[in-house]
């Protein structure tokens, strides 16, 4: 590793409880701290924590900044309102996805962007020459001075209500609440996440993340809570079926296409950057869509594997993320194919090494928790 | 004991325990560590002829793809057949339950040319290859 990797303020923090930090685009961060299968399943089962300050903050404030954010994103940010976030991608004029992010709303015409940590320069870059076309508005990249902590699993209400006075299980899911005193430190606590379980996000001033971090470790002492890497981070979000930029998502590939139709909201009634290509595509029919896919045969369907037709004769496709999900316990994969290969049931073949391994088109998410009824 | 002083070892962490002109072979602890849980493998069948330093099996974890070398060359004669239903034999027990295959010398000179232990532990101390 020649070059000098980026640290998050909880570097010395994650080498002090023997987490094995790798390069990760660019970031020293722990893969792992006791494994990833542990770390996988104490999520699903009790409870997890990451530091996740790798991501980016994008400020966005002014009185056109609602504007500006209806222009740049495909989802229809009017929607929200002060405390509540929205899913959205982020495209190019041809549709394909420049990132995929969070909207927060923190008030009327102030706004957060929470977008991946591998693509804050390139978002900045794709942004900054469009905001001078709201008048006012101001955008700034701070991410350097927010550390973020993810607490997810089923026993993370539990955790969260030892170390706030604040009703945290009141907020609901994808809504957000700023200045919640947590362990002492002040946070904007959000109820979203990454893993397919319940659970929070915490943003807090960079220089109390450690400390922050140790409370929430100490509260979970009890409630089975694992220090959780990066490792686990992307089988908990492959088994829960959640797409990954770089991966599932790209400029090569459109949102309609990724399966993410529901957040184009093409009747939102402003022009939006994409629009006519999306709305184009969308007339027309796509020609090759995300599936979820199952091996038959044995073998670990990896990144970038080809796929090939049934009769195994033409390649079709490639696989985007493979690997064997730890809580599911299945070989499985998400793969671009062609629509007339998508059908659930529809039999297909991943090349591993030179070899055909039968593999079935399945349902996605493949992993969907059990929702306590009231 | 990380690295048993009964086996020997090869640069590309496989250990090899000899056993009247037959050795049985796996990965090292430092390998399984390096690679973390495995999920998959796959091994030769009963039968093959494998040549020393040539890839004769596959070891998937939840994160990496890895290639077993063959640390000496014969005919497999035996392989583990419990790896298939319990990977993670291969983390748990490396030396002993984890074993992948039995080869049987084609040249027991071979053998010699392994690393002993604290041979294989200093190479691993430098952090492998």
């Amino acid at each position: 590793m020649a070059e000098v990797l980026k640290k998050t303020p909880l570097y010395e923090t994650h080498v002090k409880n023997g987490g094995r930090i790798v390069d990760f685009g660019g970031w020293a961060l722990p893969v792992q701290f006791t494994g990833i299968k542990e770390e996988h399943n104490g999520c699903r089962t009790h409870a997890a924590l990451w530091d996740v300050s790798n991501m980016g903050e994008l400020l966005v404030e002014g009185k056109e900044a609602l504007d500006l954010l209806q222009m740049i994103l495909v989802n229809d940010v009017s929607k929200i309102y002060p405390g509540k976030l929205i899913y959205s991608p982020m495209c190019y004029p041809d549709g394909g996805i420049v990132d995929d992010l969070l909207v927060m709303c923190l008030a009327e015409d102030k706004y957060w962007l929470i977008v991946n940590g591998a693509n804050i320069e390139k978002d900045v870059e794709w942004i900054q020459p469009i905001v001078r076309y709201f008048n006012g508005t101001v955008f700034k990249d701070i991410s350097g001075n927010i550390a973020q902590l993810a607490i997810q699993g089923p026993n993370s209400v539990k955790i969260m209500e030892q170390l706030t006075q604040y009703p945290v299980n009141e907020i609901r899911y994808y809504h957000g609440i700023e200045d919640v005193d947590v362990a002492g430190v002040v946070c904007l606590v959000t109820r979203t996440g990454y893993t397919g379980e319940d659970g929070f996000e915490l943003y807090c001033q960079a220089d109390k993340g450690p400390e922050l971090y140790e409370a929430v470790v100490e509260a979970g002492k009890g409630h089975g809570l694992v220090l959780a890497g990066l490792g686990c981070r992307d089988t908990l979000r492959f088994e829960a079926s959640m797409s990954l930029y770089g991966h599932e998502l790209d400029e090569d590939h459109t949102p309609l296409e990724a399966g993410l139709g529901r957040t184009v909201a093409f009747d939102k009634g402003t022009y939006f950057i994409g629009s006519k290509a999306l709305m184009k595509q969308r007339e027309k029919g796509l020609k090759v869509k995300l599936v979820g896919i199952e091996m038959v045969g044995k073998g670990v369907p990896r990144n970038g594997y080809k796929v090939f037709d049934e009769a195994g004769e033409k390649e079709i496709g490639y696989v985007t993320t493979g690997t064997f999900t730890p809580y599911l316990k299945k070989y499985l994969a998400m793969a671009y194919v062609p629509v007339e290969h998508s059908q659930r049931g529809a039999g297909l073949n991943i090349e591993i090494r030179g070899r055909k391994v039968p593999a079935r088109v399945v349902r996605m998410p493949f992993y969907r928790r059990e929702v306590k009824k009231r | 004991m990380k690295y048993p002083e009964n086996l020997k070892y090869t640069k590309d962490h496989e250990w090899v325990r000899m056993e009247g002109g037959k050795a049985q072979v796996g990965i090292t602890f430092y390998a399984q560590d390096q690679l973390g849980d495995v999920v998959f493998l796959e091994l030769p069948e009963v039968g093959t002829e494998v040549e020393a330093g040539v890839m004769f099996a596959t070891v998937e974890s939840v994160k990496a793809v890895s290639d077993v070398y063959a640390p000496v060359s014969g005919k497999i004669v035996e392989v583990n057949e419990a790896l298939n239903d319990s990977p993670e034999l291969v983390n748990e027990d490396p030396y002993n339950n984890g074993w992948m295959c039995v080869i049987e010398l084609s040249g027991p000179s071979e053998f010699d040319n392994l690393m002993d232990s604290n041979a294989y532990q200093k190479l691993v101390e430098k952090g492998g290859e």
